[in-house]
C-alpha cells in the first residue's frame, strides 16, 4: 500500500512537470508544425536560471554557508524571473533560426532545431557559462518538509506546490487559448496559416507569442524540477537530455498540437515511468518510455487525442 | 506501330548487345583501385607519417563509412534517422563477441589487445576479424528491417524519434548486462552467456585490436607486427563508395531518390515506396554495422553505450546535412574535415567549443544553404570542376586515344 | 463490342459524413479517349485517387484489361495497381523536382526492370543493358514529348508547359494500357493547348493506350473525347458523347446554376 501510494504521489509531482514542458511541444507544433527539438534546453534553462539567480542573491547552499536564509518573495521572484528569461530566449530563437526558414521543406527546420539544441546545451556546459558540474538550487521551499502522511508516505509540501502551481498554469493557459483574442488568434494560425493572415492576424506576431508562452511553461517546470530535486546537473548531462525527451514524447502520446493530451500525456508517460521502475526494474524506466512512444505511434500515429492528418494529392 | 521510339523496355533490353568481357573488366577495375588504394595507404602511407596522423587516416576512413552509410538513408531515401549510432552498437558488440570467443575458443589464443594478428595478413585472426565485421552488418541489418518497419507509418520529425527511441531502448537493455567473462571463464562460456554478459554500462573487453595505426611489418623472419587496419578499413571504405556510387546511379537508387523527392508520385510511378524505404534502412544498417565492427576493433576505442550513444548519432548526422544529403563526394569530404577538425581545435586548446562550433555549423547551413555544401550533386558535377578538371580529363584521355 | 480498356463499377467513396463520389460507372475501350468533367469540387480528381488506390473505395469495383489479362485493381496499393497498367498524372505538378529531366523518366522506366541489387552492385551485363534500355528508351519517350533538348535540366527549374509534358513522359515510361490525364493544359496559352491536343490524339495510337481525361476546357474535352463523363457533387449527372453532353440540360444546369437561381440574380 505504502509503495503504491508513494508511486501515485511520484507519478502526479512528475507528471505535471512533464506536463508543463509538453505544453510547449504541442503549442509550437500547433502553430509552425513541427517539433521544438530545442524546447527541452530551454526547460532545462529555466532550472539553470533560478541557480544562477540564487547564485547572485546568495540564496544558494555553498561549502561557507550551508542553511543560507531565503526570503518569502524569492519564490514568485524567481519563478517570474526565469518564466520571463526563458520567454525571451524562446522568443530569439524562433526569431533568428525559426523565422528564416518558414517556408523551407519541413526537414531542414527539424535539422535547425537539433542545431539549436544542442547549440544552448553544449554552450550552456562553457566553463564560462554554468559548467560541467553539479550545482545545488536555492532551496526556496524545503524539500523535506512534510505535510503529513498517508499509508505511511510522506506528503511532502514540494509535492503539493508544484500540482498546484502546474495546474493553475495549464488552467491558465485553457482560459488563454480558448477565451481570449490572442488564443483565438493562435488557434486561426493553426487551423490555416495564409487565411489566418489574409484575416488580418499578425502571423509573425502570433508565433512569437506562442513561443513566449511556451518557453514560459517549460521555465516553470524546470524551476519546479530543480526544487524538488534540490540540485541540478550539467546541461548537457544525458538525464536532462531525456528528461525534456519525455516532455516531449508525453506530448505526441497525448497527440501533439493538443493542449489536454499534452497533460495527459504527461501523467501517463510519468505513471508508465514510475510504475515500471517500482514494480519491473527501476534502471528500465527510460525503456518503458520509448516502447510505449513506439506502441502508441505505431497505432495511432496521431497521438492518443491528435487527428490525423491526410496529404492532399 | 510505325514510331520505333515507342518500342517498350523489354524490346529494347533484347536488342542490347553487351559483351561480356568488357562489362566484366568495367565491372571489376573500381575493385582493383580500391584494394590498391588500400593496401598503399597501408604499406606506404602509414609508416611514413605519425601514429598520431596515422590515427586520424583511420578515423577519416570509419567516419565515411558511417557517414557513408548514414547517407544511403538520410539523403538518397529522405528518411530522417538520428539513430543510427544504434546500428553501430549492434554490428560492435555482434563483432566483439566474434572475435572475441572466436580467438579463444576457435584460435585458442589469448585474446588480449596487443598481441600480434594470430596466423599474420590475411592469416587465422585477420580472418575471423573480417568474418567478424560480415556478421556485425548482418545483424545490424536485421535491426534495420525492425527499425525500418516504423517508417512505412511514419514521416519526417516522427521517424526521427523513433530512430532515437531504438537507440536508447538498445542502450538501456545493453546497461542491464552483466560483464564480460574473463578469458579464463569464457573458455566455458555457453552461447547465451556470450550473447548477454556484455559488460553493462562499461565497456565490453577483451576482444583483439585489429584496427590500429601501428604499422603492419613483417621482419626477415616473417613475424609479423601491427596490423592491416587501415588496409581493412579503407577497403570496407572502397566497397561501401562503390556500393553507394552504383546504387545512386541505378534504377534502385532512382526509386529511393523518388521517395525523398515526391512519395506520392513515386508511388503512383509503380514504385513500391514500403519495400524502398525499409530496403535504405537495411543497406545503411548493414554498413553503418560493420563501420560498427571496424569501431570495435580500433585501438584505444571504449565499446560502451555512451560512445555509441546520441552524440554520435549527431555527429553523423551533421556531417550528412553539411556534406549534402545524397551526395556521396559531399559526404566523403565532410566526413574528412569534421573528423579533421576537432583535432584542430584540441591543438588550438579550444576543443570546448566543438560541440557548440558544430551546432552553429548546422544551423547557419539550413539557414545559408540548406542542400549542404554539394546538394545532391557530385563532385564533377559542380560548376568549378565542369570548368577546369573536366576539360583537362577529356584532353588527357582523348590524348591516350589518338 | 469494342473490348475494355478499364471499367469502373459503383465506385462509391465517403469522406466523413459527405459523399465525395457516389456510384461512379463507366468503361473505356482500348485506345479510348473519355472525358471526365464537371465544376470545381464535383470529385473528379477524387475519383482519379480511387481508380489509382491513393483511396480505397467504399465500395464498387475497378477493372482493368479484358479477357484473361482481366485484374481488378481496387483494394491493391498505388504502386501495385501503376505495375498492373494504370498510370496517372497530377493537377497539382509532382515531378522529382531535384533529379533531372531524364532521370525523372528513367525512375518510371525503372519498375520495369528486373535487375536486383546485386546485379546492380556487380554491374554484371544483364544490368548493364537493362540501364542502356532504359536511357535510351527515356530519351526516346522525351523525344516524342518534345523536350529530349532538356534531357539533362533540373525537372523543377523547367517552365510550367515542359514540367506537364514531363510528367506525361514519365507516366508513359511506366508502360501503362491505360493513362490518366489531370488537367493536361492547365495554365497554358493557346499555342501550348493546341500542341498539346495534338500530342495526346497521338499517343492513343502510339502507345497502344486508353486515356482518360480530367479537364476543365470544354473546347478541347468536346473536340476530341469520344464519350464524357459529368459529375456534379460527385454524382454522374450524365454520360454519353459529347454532342449529347453539350445540349444536356442536367449538365447546363450544373455549370450555369438552376433557371431560378439566374431569375434571381437578375
Amino acid at each position: 500500500m505504502g509503495t503504491l501510494v508513494q508511486t501515485l504521489v511520484e507519478t502526479i509531482a512528475l507528471g505535471s512537470l512533464y506536463a508543463l514542458a509538453a505544453l510547449g511541444y504541442t503549442l509550437v507544433y500547433g502553430v509552425l508544425r513541427f517539433i521544438n527539438f530545442a524546447h527541452s534546453d530551454v526547460f532545462t534553462f529555466g532550472a539553470w536560471v533560478s541557480y544562477a539567480l540564487g547564485a547572485l542573491f546568495g540564496w544558494v547552499a555553498t561549502a561557507a554557508v550551508q542553511a543560507p536564509v531565503v526570503p518569502v518573495f524569492a519564490m514568485p521572484f524567481i519563478m517570474f524571473a526565469a518564466m520571463a528569461i526563458c520567454a525571451v530566449l524562446g522568443i530569439t530563437i524562433e526569431r533568428l533560426a525559426y523565422r528564416p526558414l518558414r517556408t523551407a521543406p519541413r526537414l531542414n527546420v527539424l535539422i535547425t532545431a537539433i542545431g539549436v539544441s544542442l547549440l544552448l546545451q553544449n554552450t550552456g556546459q562553457l566553463p564560462w557559462a554554468f559548467g560541467k558540474d553539479g550545482q545545488n538550487v536555492p532551496a526556496l521551499i524545503s524539500n523535506q518538509a512534510s505535510l503529513g502522511s498517508i499509508a505511511g508516505v510522506e506528503i511532502r509540501v514540494v509535492d503539493l506546490v508544484i500540482v498546484v502551481l502546474a495546474g493553475l498554469l495549464m488552467f491558465g493557459l485553457e482560459r488563454l487559448v480558448y477565451g481570449t483574442k490572442i488564443g483565438r488568434a493562435m488557434r486561426a494560425v493553426s487551423f490555416d496559416e495564409r487565411i489566418a493572415s489574409l484575416m488580418g492576424i499578425n502571423v509573425d506576431r502570433v508565433i512569437s507569442i506562442t513561443f513566449g508562452i511556451g518557453s514560459a511553461l517549460a521555465a516553470a517546470g524546470g524551476v519546479l524540477l530543480g526544487l524538488r530535486y534540490g540540485n541540478i546537473k550539467e546541461p548537457a548531462d544525458s538525464a536532462w537530455v531525456l528528461l525534456g525527451l519525455k516532455a516531449f514524447v508525453a506530448a505526441v502520446v497525448g497527440g501533439i498540437g493538443n493542449v489536454r493530451g499534452a497533460v495527459a500525456g504527461g501523467l501517463l508517460i510519468a505513471a508508465v515511468e514510475q510504475f515500471g521502475a517500482t514494480y519491473i526494474s527501476s534502471s528500465m524506466q527510460n525503456l518503458f518510455v520509448f516502447v510505449v512512444l513506439i506502441l502508441v505511434l505505431l497505432v495511432k500515429p496521431s497521438g492518443l487525442f491528435g487527428t490525423a492528418v491526410r496529404e492532399k494529392v | 506501330m510505325s514510331d520505333p521510339r515507342t518500342r517498350r523496355l523489354a524490346e529494347r533490353v533484347a536488342a542490347q548487345r553487351v559483351n561480356p568481357l568488357t562489362a566484366a573488366l568495367r565491372s571489376a577495375w573500381p575493385f582493383a583501385i580500391a584494394i590498391a588504394i588500400a593496401f598503399i595507404l597501408q604499406i606506404a602511407i602509414a609508416p611514413a607519417i605519425s601514429d598520431f596522423k596515422a590515427k586520424i587516416l583511420l578515423d577519416i576512413g570509419i567516419a565515411i563509412v558511417l557517414a557513408g552509410s548514414l547517407n544511403i538513408v538520410n539523403g538518397f531515401a529522405g528518411q530522417f534517422s538520428i539513430g543510427h549510432a544504434g546500428f553501430m552498437m549492434v554490428g560492435g558488440y555482434a563483432s566483439a563477441i566474434v572475435t572475441y570467443y572466436g580467438s579463444l575458443k576457435l584460435l585458442g589464443a589469448p585474446a588480449i589487445a596487443d598481441v600480434p594478428v594470430l596466423g599474420g595478413f590475411l592469416g587465422s585472426g585477420d580472418l575471423l576479424f573480417l568474418g567478424a565485421c560480415l556478421i556485425g552488418g548482418v545483424m545490424a541489418a536485421a535491426a534495420g528491417l525492425v527499425v525500418g518497419l516504423p517508417s512505412l507509418r511514419l514521416r519526417g520529425d516522427y521517424l526521427a524519434i523513433v530512430t532515437l527511441g531504438f537507440g536508447e531502448i538498445l542502450k538501456v537493455l545493453i546497461q542491464q548486462t552483466p560483464p564480460v567473462p574473463s578469458s579464463a571463464d569464457a573458455m566455458t562460456a555457453g552461447p547465451l552467456t556470450m550473447v548477454t554478459h556484455l559488460g553493462g554500462s562499461l565497456s565490453f573487453t577483451g576482444q583483439p585490436t585489429y584496427v590500429s595505426p601501428t604499422p603492419w611489418v613483417v621482419n626477415a623472419d616473417g613475424d609479423q607486427t601491427g596490423h592491416a587496419g587501415i588496409f581493412f578499413a579503407y577497403l570496407v571504405v572502397g566497397i561501401l563508395l562503390i556500393f553507394v556510387y552504383r546504387l545512386k546511379s541505378s534504377h534502385k537508387g532512382r526509386m529511393l531518390l523518388a521517395v525523398r523527392e515526391n512519395e506520392i508520385a513515386a508511388e503512383a510511378m509503380g514504385v513500391d515506396t514500403s519495400r524502398a524505404k525499409v530496403t535504405a534502412f537495411v543497406l545503411a544498417a548493414f554498413f553503418a554495422g560493420i563501420g560498427g565492427a571496424l569501431f570495435a576493433h580500433e585501438v584505444g576505442a571504449q565499446l560502451d553505450t555512451k560512445s555509441l550513444g546520441f552524440q554520435k548519432s549527431i555527429d553523423l548526422v551533421i556531417m550528412v546535412v553539411l556534406g549534402g544529403m545524397g551526395s556521396i563526394t559531399g559526404v566523403v569530404f565532410s566526413a574528412a574535415l569534421l573528423t579533421i577538425l576537432p583535432e584542430l581545435l584540441r591543438s588550438l586548446g579550444v576543443d570546448s567549443y566543438r560541440m557548440p562550433l558544430y551546432a552553429l555549423t548546422l544551423i547557419v547551413v539550413m539557414i545559408v544553404r540548406p542542400q549542404g555544401l554539394f546538394g545532391i550533386k557530385e563532385l564533377w558535377d559542380l560548376g568549378p570542376w565542369k570548368r577546369h578538371v573536366t576539360p583537362l580529363w577529356n584532353k588527357l584521355t582523348k590524348g591516350k586515344q589518338a | 463490342m469494342t473490348a475494355l480498356a478499364l471499367e469502373a463499377d459503383q465506385l462509391s467513396i465517403a469522406f466523413g459524413g459527405l459523399k465525395a463520389v457516389s456510384a461512379l460507372s463507366f468503361a473505356v475501350p482500348e485506345r479510348g479517349l473519355h472525358g471526365l468533367i464537371g465544376p470545381n469540387g464535383a470529385g473528379k480528381t477524387t475519383a482519379f485517387n480511387l481508380l489509382t488506390g491513393v483511396y480505397a473505395p467504399d465500395s464498387g469495383a475497378v477493372w482493368l484489361g479484358n479477357g484473361a489479362s482481366r485484374t481488378r485493381l481496387d483494394g491493391k496499393k498505388p504502386s501495385a495497381i501503376a505495375r498492373c497498367g494504370l498510370a496517372r498524372t497530377f493537377q497539382n505538378i509532382r515531378l522529382f523536382g531535384e533529379l533531372d529531366v531524364l532521370d525523372n523518366v528513367r525512375t518510371a522506366c525503372g519498375v520495369r526492370a528486373s535487375s536486383g541489387l546485386l546485379r546492380t552492385f556487380l554491374r554484371t551485363p544483364r544490368y548493364v543493358a537493362e540501364d542502356r534500355a532504359m536511357t535510351e528508351r527515356s530519351l526516346d519517350l522525351l523525344d516524342v514529348l518534345g523536350i529530349a533538348d532538356r534531357a539533362h535540366e533540373q525537372s523543377k527549374s523547367l517552365p510550367y508547359g515542359d514540367q506537364r509534358r514531363l510528367e506525361i513522359a514519365r507516366a508513359l515510361a511506366t508502360e501503362p494500357k491505360v493513362l490518366l490525364l489531370d488537367e493536361p493544359v492547365a495554365g497554358m496559352n493557346t499555342q501550348e493547348k493546341h500542341e498539346m491536343r495534338a500530342l495526346i490524339e497521338s499517343l492513343r495510337e502510339r502507345f497502344d493506350v486508353a486515356i482518360l481525361l480530367i479537364e476543365h476546357d470544354m473546347g478541347l474535352v468536346m473536340e476530341i473525347c469520344e464519350h464524357i463523363t459529368v459529375l456534379d457533387h460527385g454524382v454522374t449527372i450524365a454520360a454519353g458523347a459529347p454532342s449529347a453532353i453539350q445540349s444536356d440540360p442536367a449538365v447546363i444546369e450544373a455549370y450555369l446554376g438552376a433557371p431560378d437561381d439566374e431569375a434571381e440574380v437578375a
